[in-house]
């Protein structure tokens, strides 16, 4: 509760004369811009003057002594963090108003934030566990649902091995959530599990963390208010991050930024450019070295930035040369001078940002396209500085903080992987015998080797048993917040759905895997409590924590997903060693418990000085933060970044040199400008001193040119001056630093590493001393390296254009063929051998799918409100006018489109010139209908959503990046007819 | 005095909805009516742009001027309100209004519309009892000394809602920033090329 107001739902509204008359006082000039929420912007004074006016209007009504509090959560639908402002009375959320003490929204919403009350009304929730018996849901209680389900997987698990039940989580959960999530498929033996990640930006994680050390958004939404111009490529904010788009309008006016967004679709967001370039789905590599080749030609490149933060810009060079304005035209359908004047643009305009989202991502080359990016920006040298970055808008609340826990087959909580040493380093964490882990899984091999990722569960399922390196096939799966209609390949899902001996969906909503398959039995809907009736942590974007309140009570008899979590640790019989430094009151563990024991293990990103104090204290004081630089000037929280911006390294009460207690996070990653202890930083050096030895390829037996650590490039206030590897006990001896270790650190240091102390490094020492000598020192724990230009550790070191599994330009394939098939994960993961189906004439329209502003995600949650369903209530694909016409479909007629895998979906054609010709566009909210049946009859009832209608992904295809196995939703091939 | 009015800033307005939802989460109005809406033109073509719609309050009220039984009113600040227990549902402000602001609930399917309902700029109406007030006009935010929630929560500051000296001061602003180098007016057409 942070302020007690008077007066109430209904009661709020009076309108006796005597209010009437003082209304006319209460909005004076000064109240006016306080309430407007313009504080930003040659307004700022604005948000000082505190009206004393509102506050005598509340001080005239507190006659009526109503009970309302305000209480403060963020928004679950994207990642950009509006703070939410609930009005709650005796229990009942019953008003809301804007957050404009939050530096993040600054009390704007799109259309989902500022409906989100309607989650308290719940009219179409799950309201209590149901079983399907016979083909019909039964209401059962949790008692039996918990005992039915984990007596099945122990049953599983002695027939079938561990890892064949699957689960998948969810990119809604807190923080606390994931990394319980994630602790409990380790405790239950298996690497199977998986989040929303991997389908929105795991090829971003994956591809910027290889370039320059973290897979995360460089700078703030805020942050881009400094841009002097702006790149967007595979990102439609107006729609997917509505409330960010307010700093980038700001940017375009004030800095008269040029506004680029290079798009297949002219968006709502394109409809805002100064510049939009068009092209073909598929290509970005190939846009982005037509925009490189102008920029090398003419020397525009910052040649100073690369040669002392950059590595392997030499092999980029190379590649791009190829890339001429004639063949980038030809590939990609954009003129050269248009792409010549967007170089310049770039090149004169700097600082510049470059943000991007799923229309990058979702792709077979998915990894390439980031990092082909990521090398843009930095040829330019605008990575580390304010204005630049690379701005990956994060798609959920939660999803960066989800992946940053883990909650995915290759890694252990905060990208430790699943090493050997990374299992012992949580073991230490977690207070239990590393062989009491080991002994959880089926053997250390398993343990060791990468899950199946979300994308391919289905093929878990479905694959020949011959063909799949894990004991069995995946017999049950989790669906825990999840919706099955955002994975393409519908029809393939459905089949697997029928298969699997046990489906259990954990949601508030029973979502589309209720539905969409033929199951009579086995199949489980619990009903979990949204965020906004518990309390917890959530990562922003921009890697600010902030700390939700809890509205109201679970609804119904909706538990909360750590209370769900306990009770099935519990029954699966390792509750104890689970949760032995996690308090657990009536089945609920203490939240601030899990907090503070994660804060005791991610010291490779900074999870760590995020205590729920601070975070807490930082949400009650919102104010008192710079809406620019998100810094607090004065106040309880001086000199802290909004949220605690990872890395926030050492512990939350560590000693910096400046004399202030814990440090203040980092709001810009890799920036020089400030030192380590303000929050500045530097690359990471990841990757050794040196090439040699690691690439053969590409050594040059050159000392410079093989060089991987930064050269005359620190940040403020480096001792050394200059790069250096990651701190670990021996590099501080070797500087004569660790001395400075206090003796109760160095016992932990050498606690960790035994005989082998000197190698304990920033990432595994308990105490956090390494980061507290480092920081004492300005030297980033992480180490002072080179971003890479060229990965040598990833099929295709510097990024490559090939042609998408499934292409229109059949001509095109020969030069720039797909990857060749290959075994990840697992599973058998298909390139050439899909390509090389020629279906472009029985296929010749190009099939793209993302997001309305209305909806999210699965939509599951946003179509089950009456407030947004409203205003979309028909599934739609949009179509050239050109290819209508040629195909003899009107606006508003219904179509089939048929993927080239025969999944079809049947729809409402809207003609429109948005897409180009030969492009269609479905958005991918909807389902509940399958194949053109309607499926409403099949939810249980009362829980149907307001609003269905065909998934797009029934008609999408097979691809999958060779990295990380992100799915194709972005270019696959398809027809479409008259209904 | 303040004079209350609405300004939506077209160059700002990015079709969210924003405004839309947040006006039926104050005041619980029922599917189908819409007391604002977005409206966009040029949809998927270069110039397309959208602006949020509902009653501007208009100093000169036509529907005021059109209605039988006289059941508009203006108050001080010149939020144009209504008396529904007044209202027979003729239709004719709907005829009136050059915005399509007032909306009817369609009671049934002959004859009544209902009882028209529209944008109350967060006034409520003339009820004293809160209850009756809050069901039949929605929530009185002025007299909490707040502005329309619409604007409130506009998630890019396109909808602004005040003090209409105040909106004009804040729009002006904006123009003067736009306004100089390239993002001049005629500049793109005139200097094509030059971004803005």
């Amino acid at each position: 509760m942070l302020r007690k107001k008077a007066n109430g739902a209904a009661g709020r509204a009076r309108l006796s004369s005597a209010l009437h008359v003082e209304t006319h006082g209460t909005v004076d000039r000064r109240a006016f811009l306080r309430r407007s929420g313009l504080a930003i912007g040659g307004l700022a004074a604005a948000s000082s003057l505190v009206t004393t006016r509102v506050q005598r209007a509340e001080a005239q009504s507190a006659a009526a002594n109503s009970n309302v509090e305000i209480r403060k959560s963020v928004c679950t639908h994207c990642s950009v963090g509006c703070t939410i402002l609930a009005e709650v009375q005796n229990g009942v959320w019953i008003g809301q108003e804007p957050g404009f003490d939050s530096p993040l929204n600054l009390g704007a919403h799109c259309a989902k934030g500022a409906s989100a009350r309607e989650h308290a009304h719940g009219d179409r929730r799950l309201k209590y566990p149901m079983k399907l018996v016979a083909g019909k849901w039964e209401r059962i209680n949790w008692d039996q649902a918990i005992n039915e389900i984990g007596d099945k997987m122990l049953q599983i698990r002695q027939t079938s091995g561990p890892d064949s039940v699957y689960f998948l989580g969810s990119a809604k959960f807190s923080n606390e959530q994931s990394y319980l999530f994630r602790k409990l498929y380790a405790f239950w033996g298996s690497n199977n599990g998986d989040h929303q990640a991997r389908i929105c930006h795991s090829t971003t994680v994956a591809g910027v963390a290889q370039t320059w050390g973290y897979g995360a958004m460089t700078n703030s939404y805020n942050d881009i208010q400094s841009s002097k111009a702006i790149f967007m490529i595979g990102s439609n904010a107006a729609e997917a991050h509505p409330v960010s788009v307010q700093f980038l309008l700001r940017a375009k006016e004030q800095n008269n930024a040029p506004l680029i967004v290079c798009d297949p679709r002219f968006t709502r967001t394109a409809a805002h450019a100064s510049e939009y370039v068009r092209f073909r789905p598929g290509t970005d590599i190939a846009l982005i070295w037509g925009i490189l080749h102008h920029i090398f030609e003419n020397g525009w490149e910052d040649k100073d930035y690369i040669n002392k933060r950059v590595w392997g810009m030499e092999w980029v060079r190379e590649e791009v040369k190829k890339w001429t304005p004639e063949e980038v035209e030809s590939v990609t359908g954009v003129p050269g001078s248009q792409l010549r004047r967007v170089a310049r643009t770039l090149a004169s305009n700097k600082p510049a940002t470059l943000i991007w989202c799923m229309g990058s991502t979702q792709h077979s080359v998915g990894n390439a396209n980031v990092r082909a990016y990521c090398i843009l920006q930095l040829a330019l040298g605008n990575i580390g500085v304010s204005g630049g970055g690379a701005n990956i808008f994060r798609g959920h609340d939660n999803v960066q903080g989800a992946t940053d826990f883990g909650v995915e087959p290759g890694t252990l909580p905060g990208y430790y992987g699943l090493s050997e040493g990374a299992w012992k380093h949580w073991s230490r964490v977690w207070d239990v015998p590393y062989d009491y882990m080991l002994a959880r899984f089926k053997d250390q091999k398993l343990m060791q080797a990468a899950g199946i990722p979300l994308s391919r569960w289905c093929d878990g399922v479905l694959e020949d048993k011959a063909n799949v390196d894990q004991p069995d096939l995946l017999k049950a799966v989790f669906f825990w917040g999840h919706a099955p209609n955002s994975q393409t390949r519908g029809p393939d899902m459905k089949k697997a759905f029928d298969k699997l001996d046990l489906l259990v969906v954990v949601d508030p909503y029973p979502t589309a895997s209720a539905v969409m398959h033929d199951r009579t039995d086995n199949t489980y809907l619990l009903p979990a409590a949204t965020q906004y009736e518990t309390v917890g942590s959530v990562t922003a974007s921009n890697r600010s924590l902030q700390w939700r309140d809890k509205v109201f009570e679970p609804f119904f008899e909706a538990k909360t997903d750590h209370e769900i979590m306990y009770l099935f640790a519990k029954k699966l019989g390792f509750d104890k060693e689970m949760f032995k430094h996690i308090k657990v009151e009536k089945n609920e563990p203490l939240v601030e418990d899990i907090t503070l024991e994660f804060n005791r293990g991610m010291w490779t990103i900074g999870y760590t000085g995020q205590s729920p104090d601070r975070l807490k204290l930082h949400m009650a004081n919102q104010h008192t933060f710079d809406r620019l630089t998100l810094k607090a000037n004065g106040g309880p929280c001086d000199g802290d970044y909004y949220g605690l911006p990872w890395p926030c390294w050492g512990t939350a009460d560590m000693a910096l040199p400046s004399g202030k207690k814990g440090h203040p996070g980092t709001p810009n990653l890799y920036d020089p400008s400030k030192h380590v202890q303000d929050g500045g930083l530097n690359f990471r050096a990841l990757w050794g001193a040196t090439v040699k030895g690691q690439s053969e390829k590409h050594t040059r037996n050159d000392d410079n040119l093989d060089n991987m650590l930064a050269v005359d490039s620190y940040p403020v206030g480096n001792e050394i001056k200059g790069g250096h590897p990651a701190v670990s006990l021996g590099l501080l001896k070797k500087l004569g630093w660790d001395g400075d270790l206090t003796p109760e650190e160095l016992a932990t240091i050498q606690r960790v590493g035994g005989d082998k102390a000197d190698a304990v490094t920033f990432t595994t020492d308990l105490s956090g001393g390494l980061q507290r000598v480092a920081i004492k020192h300005g030297l980033a724990p992480f180490g002072n390296g080179k971003a890479r230009a060229a990965v040598w550790n990833f099929p295709d070191p510097v990024p490559l254009h090939r042609e998408p599994l499934y292409t229109p330009r059949r001509d095109l394939v020969a030069k720039y063929p797909t990857h060749t098939d290959r075994k990840l994960n697992r599973l058998p993961l298909l390139f050439e051998s899909i390509q090389k189906r020629d279906v472009s004439k029985e296929y010749p329209i190009i099939l793209t799918s993302g997001r309305l502003v209305e909806y999210e995600g699965g939509g599951d949650e946003s179509r089950s409100n009456p407030w947004l369903a409203e205003l979309q209530q028909n599934m739609f694909v949009e179509i050239h006018p050109t290819d209508a016409n040629n195909l003899g479909i009107k606006d508003g007629q219904m179509v089939w489109v048929e993927g080239a895998e025969k999944g079809k979906v049947r729809v409402m054609a809207m003609v429109t010139e948005r897409v180009g010709k030969g492009v269609a566009f479905m958005p991918f909210h909807f389902a509940g209908h399958f194949q053109g049946k309607d499926l409403r009859s099949k939810y249980p009832q009362g829980a149907d959503p307001y609003v269905l209608g065909e998934a797009a992904n029934t008609a999408t295809t097979y691809g999958y990046d060779v990295v990380t196995q992100m799915q194709e939703t972005k270019t696959t091939l398809c027809k479409i007819w008259r209904a | 005095m303040a004079r209350m009015k609405f300004l939506c800033d077209a160059e700002r307005c990015i079709e969210c909805n924003a405004c839309v939802t947040a006006c039926k989460n104050e005041h619980e109005v029922p599917w189908g009516i819409n007391r604002r809406r977005v409206v966009t033109i040029n949809d998927g073509k270069p110039g397309e742009r959208s602006i949020s719609v509902a009653c501007m309050h208009c100093s000169d009220a036509p529907c005021a001027a059109v209605c039988p039984v006289d059941c508009f009113y203006q108050t001080e600040e010149g939020v144009v309100l209504h008396n529904k227990d007044l209202c027979i549902g003729c239709g004719y402000c709907f005829y009136a209004c050059p915005f399509g602001a007032p909306q009817y609930p369609q009671a049934s399917n002959f004859g009544s519309r209902g009882k028209m309902d529209k944008c109350t700029f967060c006034a409520g109406g003339p009820e004293t009892n809160q209850d009756v007030m809050f069901r039949k006009y929605g929530r009185n935010r002025l007299a909490e000394g707040k502005l329309p929630l619409c604007a409130e929560m506009c998630s890019t500051k396109a909808l602004l809602a005040g003090d209409g000296d105040v909106v004009s001061n804040i729009y002006r602003e904006r123009v003067v920033a736009r306004g100089f180098g390239s993002g001049a007016w005629g500049w793109g057409k005139a200097y094509p090329g030059t971004p803005g």
